[in-house]
């Protein structure tokens, strides 16, 4: 492009912009309308529509002035244009006559009615009347999977959807096959799309082909209310519109946020509102009285918990604990964390998928990413430690992707598990998760070499006789090398046992390497929870309490408590460790179940359940990886007698009569916390802790062991219960067990039978599939779904049946 | 699971021999390794070859399998040129150009003549195995108008004696 300043003309009026960009873009900015259909500023132009037609001044003394495609003319100084003239009009007509030939026109009963590109730009551009009288085109639709309705007649070949794929999704799943008259848009032989992004194509086809399955025929797109809001389900929080009718949720859309989500939006935020009336809902307040559950109203559900719990706790040596979802939000967090500590506590945690807790004290103030989402471009290493990054925070995947992409970003992974990343991945580290830290030691002692260094106190035993590897040299001199480079802790590094050395030698390889690095975590809010003062060891503001340190999740959950308090979570599902936790709040006297949805497993172990609203029907605020504190109001009211989390918090303080309860409003919620925060500057590295190591580091007994993940729909209640997300193909790994070839030799399995495999005293069946990219001695079973909430902590040994 | 769409594993597969594989390897060597795509065309057409003159899904799975593509993508091409067949074709595939030049010099008639004489209309097969025809764009050869192709020959200038005589000549 070049930063060449030049001066063009467009219907008169003087335009001064960089010379080499395309007309259409110039256009748009000083809001001259040109109509298009396959012109996209996201994507590559392909210039295939010719509905952006414009006449341009000829170069040449008398010669005639052409019609060029605006979105594929890039402008130089002098030129003139005319989108207007009667030469371009009739273009764009002609245009726009041949679009309309194949074109249905069912308008009226096309989910696109009403916000179809086709038919604003044929109101705009076309004839009121048609001159074609001979027989149109029909196309069979297609099966895209549960998410996208197809209508292929429609289809104008624009090829957006099949160039999302290629340049954004990074999945080339949809292609244009045929020639001429007989083009169509398909999958290949149908199949199902995979894509985490893939419902982005609804957005951007222009015409009414690809619209959402979930949505057909359910409202017309004129009648729905919008409301603006933010993605509940991972740490970006991408900006979205909720689109209501008659108070229920029709539809979600990405709301333009460049520093975010750009224009994108993850299937998983589109589609989660499809949970909002699962039958799962809890509709009112409900008591267990003598093992039997009765219905009641709030006031009843309240005075008894309050009446109950004040007993509890007025003697002092009982103790009450308190866990919730990772995507609470900032305000429910600061309320009910107020609430233990009002009673003398500090037990309370929102990390609950956590093993290893012996360094809290060295967390930063929250988990940051250490690098804004939209500098993520110009990284040129990056370095993935247990993150399947596509699937847990699909946006930030896809701004790694464009990385890779635009600036040659190497990207390399040290993992337990092979993903199918969308991007070419330099050095690939996949081995048995007790070996993550062998293997960071490894790249440590290589750039330690490098800088000709001496190694730090308590890791020369440990590194003294290992040898480099040809992968960890490697990985060492990119980061080395790199004017940018980056270290991410994904969501899976936490629930390893030695996540502390870990974390430990991650921050020794950036410091040596001059890197930075940063923290993924599950759930949309981990960073305002931390700010908030969820934790044991911290209260609000990341206020230390060194001599009154509470008990962290893991704690909590595995010694019985004299009662809990669940925000938004289902710990069988949840936590790491879903049959210990069962267990704990089976044998607990009182537990207090905060949640939008009710099942069976909930009722065995609750006392009360009080039904709250899901983040849809909330107001709130949710702090980014990023630190972006981003409030929303509730698009729709509760369902049924739910309310929101935070006003049911607030009047539970009342009822303790604790101090300074006396919030109206969720803002005040927000300001208190606000007034006393201020930001800091993030260096996510820490001092090096010598007694870290000096039992060395971790080695692996050779007993076969479980490995985990969440996979990407099934981290939280509400994604769960989408159901459309549920029939996608992701979760086909939902009842699965993975192992290599040579292990399931060894345990005589075999590919598609069905397994019982066992841990502790729960077990659960599987289907048995071969993978080789499942390391030696590794099982892998995921986590969060059905068929695990038997089983104990993941990374422990499994015993397996045929 | 291995079957999903974008499985972009690379290697051989046993729908293609390996006769067929080192033709293509020959192909290969004239492009740089990670441009592998560039040889779909020429792939698609040796596995046609070998497979009695037509392309099956298994055949496409493979090719792209081989040259670690998108199977959409080997799909898009195999489509759009006319000469990759997707259904078993007759031992001569007669291919009349039905474009702009060729149609406005009478191919409608030529295609009407072929059917006259073999009761085939493009698309189909004579029932014997013998003649496949099909309607193709262009095929550069406007100047001899109607025009048609069989194997690697262009007939141009067609007149009813024309067919008569070249359908006499295929055996
Ligand atoms: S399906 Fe929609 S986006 Fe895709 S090519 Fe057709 S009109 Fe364009
Ligand atoms: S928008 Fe320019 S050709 Fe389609
Ligand atoms: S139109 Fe028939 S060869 Fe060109």
């Amino acid at each position: 492009m070049g930063d060449k300043k030049v001066t063009i003309e467009v219907n008169g009026q003087e335009i001064e912009t960089q010379a080499g960009r395309m007309l259409i873009e110039i256009a748009d900015e000083v809001g001259i309308p040109v109509p298009r259909f396959c012109y996209h500023k996201k994507l590559s132009v392909a210039a295939n529509c010719r509905m952006c037609l414009v006449e341009m001044q000829a170069m040449r003394e008398g010669m005639e002035n052409p019609v060029v495609p605006a979105c594929a003319t890039p402008i130089g100084d002098g030129m003139k244009f005319y989108t207007k003239s009667p030469k371009a009009i009739a273009a764009q007509k002609g245009v726009m006559e041949f679009l309309l030939i194949n074109h249905p026109l069912d308008c009226p009963i096309c989910d696109q009615g009403g916000e179809c590109e086709l038919q604003d730009i044929a109101i705009g551009y076309g004839e009121g009347y048609s001159q074609y009288t001979e027989a149109k085109r029909v196309v069979k639709n297609k099966d895209l999977g549960p998410l996208i309705a197809t209508d292929m007649t429609r289809c104008i070949h624009c090829t957006r959807c099949v160039r999302f794929g290629e340049e954004i999704a990074g999945t080339r799943e949809l292609g244009m096959i045929g020639r001429g008259e007989h083009t169509e848009i398909t999958t290949y032989l149908e199949h199902s799309i995979s894509s985490e992004m893939s419902a982005n194509v609804i957005d951007l086809c222009p015409v009414g082909a690809l619209t959402s399955k979930p949505f057909r025929y359910s409202a017309r797109s004129w009648e729905l209310n919008n409301v603006d809001a933010i993605a509940a389900h991972d740490c970006v929080g991408s900006n979205i519109i909720v689109q209501t009718l008659h108070n229920k949720v029709k539809r979600v859309l990405p709301r333009e946020n460049e520093a975010l989500n750009e224009v994108w939006l993850s299937d998983r935020d589109r589609f989660s509102y499809l949970s909002q009336t699962h039958t799962e809902r809890l509709e009112t307040p409900m008591i267990k009285k003598g093992g039997e559950w009765q219905c009641c109203d709030w006031n009843t559900a309240l005075t008894t918990l309050v009446a109950e719990l004040d007993i509890l706790v007025k003697d002092k040596k009982n103790t009450i604990g308190a866990l919730l979802s990772p995507s609470s939000t900032l305000e429910e967090g600061y309320l009910l964390q107020k609430i233990v500590r009002g009673m003398g506590q500090h037990n309370i945690d929102f990390r609950i998928r956590q093993q290893d807790f012996s360094q809290q004290t060295l967390d930063p103030l929250y988990p940051h990413l250490g690098v804004n989402i939209d500098d993520i471009s110009t990284l040129d290493a990056v370095m993935l430690i247990g993150s399947n990054i596509h699937k847990d925070q699909p946006i930030i995947g896809h701004r790694l992707r464009q990385a890779v992409l635009k600036n040659d970003t190497k990207v390399m992974a040290v993992s337990h598990r092979q993903y199918s990343f969308h991007f070419p991945v330099t050095e690939n580290i996949i081995v048995h998760p007790q070996r993550i830290a062998l293997q960071l030691a490894g790249i440590a002692k290589a750039l330690l070499t490098l800088n000709n260094a001496s190694a730090p106190t308590g890791l020369k035993e440990v590194i003294d006789d290992m040898l480099i590897t040809d992968i960890q040299q490697k990985m060492a001199e990119k980061l080395q090398a790199a004017k940018r480079g980056h270290l991410i802790l994904g969501n899976m590094i936490y629930g390893l046992e030695d996540y502390a050395q870990i974390r430990m030698l991650a921050s020794l390889i950036a410091s040596l390497s001059e890197c930075n690095i940063g923290y993924l975590t599950e759930g949309a809010n981990a960073a305002g929870l931390a700010i908030a003062g969820c934790l044991p060891h911290r209260k609000e503001v990341g206020k230390e309490n060194n001599q009154d340190v509470g008990l962290h999740a893991q704690e909590m959950l595995s010694k019985t408590l004299d009662a809990y308090i669940l925000l938004g979570i289902e710990p069988e599902l949840d936590t790491l460790n879903p049959q210990q936790a069962i267990n704990t709040l089976t044998a607990s006297s009182m537990v207090v179940v905060m949640n939008a949805f009710v099942t069976d497993t909930m009722k065995q172990y609750a006392n009360i359940l009080l039904p709250i609203s899901t983040p849809l029907e909330t107001s709130g605020t949710f702090v980014n990886t990023n630190g972006m504190w981003q409030s929303f109001t509730g698009a729709v009211s509760p369902y049924k007698e739910a309310r929101p989390a935070w006003k049911v918090l607030r009047v539970l303080g009342n009822l303790f009569e604790l101090d300074d309860f006396d919030y109206r409003s969720s803002e005040e919620v927000k300001e208190s916390i606000a007034s006393k925060y201020t930001a800091e500057k993030f260096d996510n590295r820490i001092i090096w802790q010598e007694h870290l190591f000096e039992n060395r580091i971790n080695n692996v007994n050779n007993e076969p062991i479980r490995i985990s993940d969440v996979p990407g729909y099934a981290i939280d209640a509400m994604v769960r219960r989408a159901d459309a997300l549920q029939d996608s193909l992701d979760m086909q790994i939902a009842d699965k067990v993975l192992m290599n070839e040579k292990l399931a030799q060894v345990l005589q399995c075999h590919a598609d039978n069905i397994v019982e495999v066992e841990q502790l005293e729960g077990s659960g069946k599987f289907i048995v599939a071969i993978d080789e990219s499942i390391p030696d001695d590794c099982i892998y079973i995921p986590s969060a779904v059905a068929a695990t909430t038997n089983l104990a902590a993941p990374f422990s040994t499994v015993s397996i049946k045929e | 699971m291995s079957t999903q769409s974008t499985d972009l594993s690379e290697g051989k597969s046993d729908v293609l021999s390996e006769q067929t594989y080192a033709e293509i390897d020959q192909w290969l060597k004239k492009y740089p390794p990670e441009q592998k795509k560039s040889a779909v065309m020429a792939a698609l057409r040796i596995a046609q070859d070998e497979n009695k003159g037509y392309l099956t899904t298994d055949i496409i799975s493979a090719i792209a399998k081989y040259l670690a593509i998108p199977a959409i993508e080997v799909q898009e091409v195999a489509t759009f040129y006319s000469m990759y067949e997707h259904n078993p074709v007759g031992k001569h595939k007669i291919c009349v150009c039905t474009n702009i030049s060729c149609m406005l010099n009478g191919s409608e008639h030529i295609l009407d003549y072929i059917y006259e004489r073999l009761g085939i209309k493009p698309g189909e097969t004579t029932k014997d195995g013998k003649f496949t025809l099909k309607e193709v764009e262009c095929l550069g050869a406007c100047v001899g108008a109607p025009m048609l192709q069989v194997g690697k020959e262009y007939h141009e200038y067609l007149t009813p004696e024309k067919v008569d005589a070249l359908l006499s000549r295929l055996d």
